[in-house]
């Protein structure tokens, strides 16, 4: 097997100092894609000649003196939602076979222009709907840590490539926790930016009010650089914030003395939550501490509302997003059919897995007439007071500190039977999409040999606080450089 | 708000175009009755006077200036279309309005 990939900022410096090229970094991480993804499950597809080229140029313009940008030359992996021209797009889904984009997303152009080298198309969950990467075309993706258990979803792909060392970083999508809840089911940094931080645009759509692209890394200072690389205002999203990117490596100085962490009092009762899992975030708490953060009781008391909330405002929004997919314009189209009607039946029918259909159908009946009021209304104003909770809560504290779920990976077939015990998976991951606002996921130690996730959550557009309380805590604990002996 | 049935499955899946065998539609209904029965703990939630939320942060409508660009090729627009041509996409052909809209 060939070398576990460095972090983002051991491979910059061996970069710089000539110990390594992009084309050994490139071609060691198509390698792992090769061995560990496919036995893992955690690909949908690799550009292996199309990486090993824009290798080959980033080595050329570093020989040149012309390093475009901390991520020149580094092998990066997205989740296969996010359009690349002349690449496929499957979101894991039948529905997409055999389409190729036309056109490129904004973060791929991003990353391309900073000089990354994508690498591949990560699995997931089909169009990003569920908690444990098990809906997916091509069968479950598979824990580094314990391949019998799920990565986590919908961005298990993503989070499971950075755990088992195939990439420094990854992108993801997060629309309920996609990106946070599988960056601590597999031991990694996941960072969800404040709704319209990084453009949607070719992110192919599943909640649009709730979805955001988001990192992952195994490090705070690494989601940092990726960050700033993917951020900042964007003409083709109407939603995407004027905002320039944020400079969030400069607020890495490891000081946190003073800062005030709100611990939500409704998140922390022991119901409903493996109570190792918040012995180890009440741990991780304490030695944000000792390094000199102040600890409060925060209250957000909708916070029980929450999963049914997101739930009918996700599914009416997906029902209306998930109409495009028609067999007329692109995509596959059933054959043999009557007329335009039964077209349209057949082709949604055979293209669309069982969870995207029942979500089609939850947000089809919540819209519909007489149910509109009493379902989506109601959810939209509850989402309001969801809001006013945070709003209420960060002018006592600068971050929150939650569980990033509530129990470790659970096993792969454990939950699929019954959809509600799925979604209950994203119960505190999911509020902050409501709100808006930024949150991350940090190691913060194991049960069972499993990885347990911090959360941190921030007011809008306070990526830099978020990422300076993780990279304190990473200065001070050795949480996020552990790796599945396996893949060391 | 109460019991979903196998009906108003089947009739929702049509609104969808989605068609739905009778195990899945049999199934449906029992698992969107779960959740429908799960989310009415919103009920308990006093929504008076409080204006619902669409979208989290202030919208603008950005105006750009009103000059020609470059826009999908329409070679590319079409390439992935199961079925096309010249310029146009091929749909099965529509013997009758629809029914609704």
């Amino acid at each position: 097997m060939t070398a576990p990939l460095p972090t983002l900022q051991e491979a910059r410096r061996a970069l710089d100092s000539d110990e390594t090229s992009s084309l050994e970094l490139v071609s060691n991480s198509l390698d792992r894609a090769a061995s560990i993804g496919s036995r893992l499950n955690l690909f949908l597809g690799t550009r292996d000649e199309a990486a090993m080229t824009a290798a080959e140029a980033s080595d050329a313009r570093r020989a040149a003196g012309e390093v475009r940008s901390p991520l020149d030359g580094i092998p990066v992996a997205i989740k296969d939602n996010m359009v690349q021209a002349g690449e496929p797009t499957t979101c894991a889904s039948r529905i997409l076979e055999g389409f190729i984009s036309p056109y490129t997303s904004t973060v791929v152009e991003r990353l391309e222009a900073a000089g990354a080298v994508i690498i591949g198309r990560t699995n997931m969950d089909e169009f990003a709907m569920g908690s444990s990467t098990e809906h997916s075309i091509s069968g479950p993706a598979h824990n580094p840590w314990n391949p019998e258990r799920s990565t986590g979803g919908s961005s298990g792909g993503s989070a499971g490539a950075v755990s088992a060392r195939i990439v420094p970083g990854a992108l993801g999508s997060d629309t309920g926790g996609s990106v946070r809840q599988p960056a601590s089911f597999s031991g990694v940094v996941g960072l969800k930016p404040t709704y319209g931080r990084v453009s949607r645009w070719g992110l192919v759509a599943y909640a649009s009010s709730l979805d955001q692209i988001g990192v992952f890394a195994r490090s705070a200072a690494d989601a940092a650089w990726l960050l700033e690389a993917i951020s900042g205002h964007d003409p083709l999203d109407s939603t995407s914030l004027p905002e320039p990117a944020p400079h969030c490596s400069e607020a890495l100085d490891g000081d946190v003395s003073g800062l005030v962490i709100g611990l939500p009092r409704e998140y922390f009762v022991e119901e409903g939550v493996d109570p190792r899992v918040l012995a180890r975030v009440r741990e991780a708490v304490g030695e944000l501490e000792r390094a000199g953060a102040k600890v409060r009781d925060v209250s957000l008391p909708h916070t029980d509302s929450a999963i049914a909330t997101y739930y009918l405002i996700a599914t009416a929004e997906a029902s209306s997003n998930l109409a495009r997919f028609d067999g007329v314009r692109y995509g596959r189209r059933a054959q043999g059919t009557e007329d335009l009607t039964d077209m349209y039946q057949r082709t949604r029918s055979e293209g669309f897995g069982t969870e995207v259909k029942r979500r089609i159908l939850l947000g089809t009946y919540v819209l519909s007439a007489g149910y509109y009021d009493a379902y989506y209304r109601k959810a939209q104003r509850v989402r309001t007071l969801l809001r006013r909770d945070f709003e209420e809560a960060f002018q006592g504290c600068d971050v929150i500190a939650t569980p990033t779920a509530p129990e470790v990976a659970f096993g792969i077939g454990s939950k699929t039977s019954d959809p509600l015990r799925m979604y209950l998976s994203d119960v505190y991951t999911v509020s902050a999409n409501l709100a808006g606002i930024p949150g991350i996921s940090i190691p913060c130690g194991f049960v069972e040999g499993l990885p347990v996730g911090l959360q941190l959550l921030g007011p809008p557009l306070d990526e830099p606080a978020l990422l300076r309380v993780a990279d304190a805590y990473q200065r001070r604990t050795d949480h996020h450089s552990q790796c599945p002996a396996e893949f060391a | 708000m109460a019991h979903i049935t196998r009906d108003e499955v089947e009739r929702v899946a049509a609104l969808a175009r989605l068609s739905l065998t009778d195990e899945e539609a049999e199934r449906m209904a029992d698992e969107l009755d779960r959740i429908l029965e799960f989310v009415q703990v919103l009920e308990q939630v006093d929504t008076e006077d409080v204006e619902p939320t669409s979208h989290v942060m202030p919208l603008r409508t950005p105006l750009r200036e009103d000059r020609a660009a470059e826009s999908l090729d329409p070679e590319l627009a079409l390439a992935n279309a199961p079925a096309r041509e010249g310029t146009a996409f091929v749909v099965p052909k529509v013997i009758e309005a629809e029914e609704e809209g």
